[in-house]
């Protein structure tokens, strides 16, 4: 566009590319599990992972739970059920995790680190980002461990969580998103491989922010990662999840569950940049991700937001809410999701105000293109004791082209009369009118699009750590190009 | 500096044809006026010449400085030196005026290898011309044309026409929605701009806009074809005795249908 973003887009370009670059797999040799699911090889894989027994009984429990529940149905979106016998619930490279240096890893695996551009070189980290980098369903390097522990931050795996510090994860864990929430949480309660857990102590700012890099790599693999993070009273963290996954002839589903707690005066920030692989042309192949996240602002003026850049998967179905318990508690949702081609999305949030004078502030922003289908689900409930709570939601859709779908599906409920709720809803289309008043005026096609979209955008973009901003506008133009006409 | 030879146009994927044979020459220093009848097709002449997609050229062909611009994109002629003061200026949510503006004047300017400027050079820049046309600072950081009134929509035409200095502008029925206060800060706008290196061409349907903006030629547009052209006088006659006159004339001397 202009010389200024010329070179952020050079290292941009290598990162995201006009076709999807990341089709690739690496050859790495994997303990592989027998396919499908059963107690046995919920055990088996407790087993394997060397998990204390009362993980193994969660897990077991847990599997029970999701025998008995069905798979769900009831939202705007047609896809291939995923055949759970076929499954394959557990890999793990053959070279063992939880390294100090980069030179220990896997050098197979250090390429496919670099070809994702995944900041776990030097350089990357020297400017302070630490990353906890999950290869397929198990933590391979844990960087900046040092410094987060001078702060008293645990940022670990799951899996080493389980490990050292139990009596946190026995604590909390489920405690935001029950096992039988849903048909989704009970499937990875039972059989989740691994994710991060992140624990930030009483009145502590984590130095820096943490991130986390996801990436299926075996052909029929479930993905099934768990994350926990918890902030004590007065503590505060940034936390960032961004995806990219290579290309498959069968679609792979990846559930993942996300809690978040934070007790009184404490912050957690979760953005997340998803761009995972979404199907061919005919929108075969893509990744199916069914997350659930949600977040308890449980002690009094605690603040969880939760920021998002959905541009990828096949089909995507996640809703990630927060509970205000607290009172005077906030919570936001920030989300600008893209689906071009065939790609189905159902997304949304839920705010539960509970506590008194709680707020809550939903900005979502829909861009659907091609003959892709794109809606949001989003509740807004107020109950009885939620005194003088605040909901402000907008959410606005643009179709681009004329095949696309956009639609809304509010809830709102309140049982307390001295509560407000706003809600504003647009609609609008990239119009030809507009594209082409930008053109007279000499900028070209795809800058105009650019533009109208990143303005569009922009309220929720800002609210992303400023990073990954700009990696956030080059992905947008990158999902969208040639999408008008 | 234009010349439109012949020119024929349609609605793309529709039959009928809307200009039928224009012929039009501007030189650089002039101001061309286009009067005609509603459906004459001087708004589409407009869109045409600045390259619409919605429109397809059948026949004919514009020359600009001589060059054939008839295939080319709206904004490849725009980096020519083309401009469009839109008839009914859409809005552009999420994008500020002077963001417009800056990519605009920077895209152009690179484009004919000129300097571009920083946003605070550019700044300065756009501040003086804020005089030309009376514009609220304010403005400057408003989404296009979000919240403007009719009257403002069209100042904010004729700013954008200062900032970017182009060679040719084309102002489709600039006048209309205006009160003479505005009608009077518009066309003091536009006479502070012309210069003998550049050219106006003005689509109306009243005379009282040229009465603040005095063109050197007049044209009647009608039924696709500018069938009459002449000096202010013109537009006068037009004003005296209406269009049907006009055509009755014509016909009388059969130079019209």
């Amino acid at each position: 566009m202009s010389e200024e973003l010329s070179d952020g887009v050079k290292e941009l370009e290598s990162m995201i590319g006009e076709e999807y670059k990341y089709g690739f797999t690496t050859d790495v040799e994997y303990e592989d599990f027998p396919k499908g699911i059963s107690e046995e090889i919920v055990r088996e894989l407790s087993r394997v992972k060397e998990e204390p027994e009362w993980m193994t009984d969660f897990r077991v429990k847990a599997y029970h739970a999701w025998k008995e529940m069905e798979e769900p149905t009831w939202f705007n979106a047609t896809y291939k059920k995923p055949d759970f016998e076929n499954l394959l619930y557990y890999s793990a490279p053959k070279k063992k995790p939880q390294l100090d240096s980069m030179d220990d890893v896997d050098p197979n695996i250090r390429e496919t680190y670099e070809k994702l551009g995944i900041p776990l070189e030097e350089q990357k980290m020297l400017s302070g980002v630490a990353v906890d980098a999950v290869f397929d369903s198990v933590s391979i390097f844990t960087s900046f461990k040092e410094k987060l522990a001078e702060a008293g931050v645990i940022f670990c795996s799951m899996s080493e969580a389980i490990k050292e510090h139990p009596e946190l994860v026995k604590k909390y864990l489920a405690s935001v998103v029950p096992v039988r929430d849903n048909f989704y949480s009970a499937l990875n309660s039972a059989v989740f491989s691994d994710g991060s857990f992140c624990y930030i102590p009483k009145n502590t700012k984590c130095p820096m922010e943490l991130s986390t890099y996801f990436r299926i790599n075996n052909m029929e693999s479930g993905q099934f990662e768990r994350t926990l993070i918890v902030a004590e009273e007065g503590a505060s963290v940034s936390y960032l999840e961004g995806c990219t996954a290579p290309m498959y002839d069968e679609n792979q589903l990846h559930a993942a569950v996300v809690e978040l707690v934070a007790l009184d005066d404490a912050d957690i920030k979760y953005s997340t940049i998803q761009n995972w692989y979404s199907g061919d042309e005919n929108g075969k192949g893509g990744i199916y991700n069914f997350v659930t996240k949600r977040g308890i602002c449980k002690g009094k003026n605690s603040h969880i937001s939760w920021t998002q850049l959905e541009t990828g998967s096949a089909v995507t179905l996640k809703y990630p809410s927060v509970i205000l318990k607290g009172d005077n508690s906030v919570g936001e949702f920030y989300s600008v999701a893209v689906t071009t081609k065939k790609q189905q999305a159902d997304t949304g949030t839920k705010m539960i105000h509970l506590g008194k004078n709680t707020k809550s502030t939903i900005i979502s922003k829909g861009i659907s293109a091609g003959q892709s289908n794109n809606s949001y689900r989003g509740e807004v409930k107020i109950s009885k004791n939620a005194t003088g709570s605040k909901n402000y939601s907008v959410c606005d859709s643009m179709l681009i082209g004329q095949e696309c779908g956009a639609h809304t599906f509010p809830y709102i409920s309140s049982e307390n009369p001295t509560s407000s709720v706003e809600h504003e809803a647009t609609t609008s289309r990239v119009g030809e009118e507009q594209i082409f008043y930008l053109m007279q005026r000499g900028i070209s096609e795809q800058d105009a699009i650019s533009m109208i979209i990143n303005g569009f955008v922009k309220d929720v973009l800002k609210e992303l750590p400023l990073e990954f901003a700009v990696e956030a506008n080059k992905l947008l133009d990158v999902k969208l190009e040639g999408s008008v006409g | 500096m234009l010349e439109i030879k012949n020119l024929h146009a349609k609605v793309e994927g529709e039959d009928i044809e809307i200009l039928k044979g224009v012929n039009l020459k501007v030189n650089a220093g002039e101001i061309h006026a286009i009067m005609g009848p509603n459906g004459s097709g001087k708004s589409t002449l407009s869109k045409v010449v600045s390259g619409h997609p919605e429109y397809e050229v059948t026949e004919g062909e514009i020359l600009f400085n001589g060059e054939d611009i008839t295939e080319l994109d709206a904004d490849e002629r725009a980096h020519l030196g083309l401009f469009l003061a839109f008839q009914y200026p859409v809005e552009v949510p999420g994008i500020t005026n002077k963001t417009l503006l800056r990519e605009a004047y920077n895209t152009i300017a690179r484009a004919n290898d000129r300097e571009e400027l920083d946003p605070i050079e550019f700044e300065d820049y756009i501040t003086e011309k804020l005089d030309v046309i009376e514009m609220k600072d304010e403005f400057l950081s408003r989404s296009i044309n979000t919240g403007f009134s009719g009257g403002e929509k069209k100042k904010n035409e004729i700013f954008q026409m200062a900032v970017l200095n182009p060679v040719l502008s084309f102002l489709d029925e600039t006048d209309s929605g205006l009160d003479i206060d505005a009608l009077k800060v518009v066309s003091d706008g536009v006479n502070k701009i012309a210069n003998d290196e550049n050219a106006i061409v003005m689509i109306t349907h009243y005379q009282r806009l040229l009465n603040y903006i005095k063109p050197d030629y007049v044209h009647v547009m009608m039924a696709g074809k500018l069938i009459k052209s002449g000096g202010f006088e013109l537009a006068e006659e037009l004003e005296a005795n209406g269009y049907d006159a006009l055509e009755k004339e014509l016909v009388l001397n059969g130079e019209a249908q």
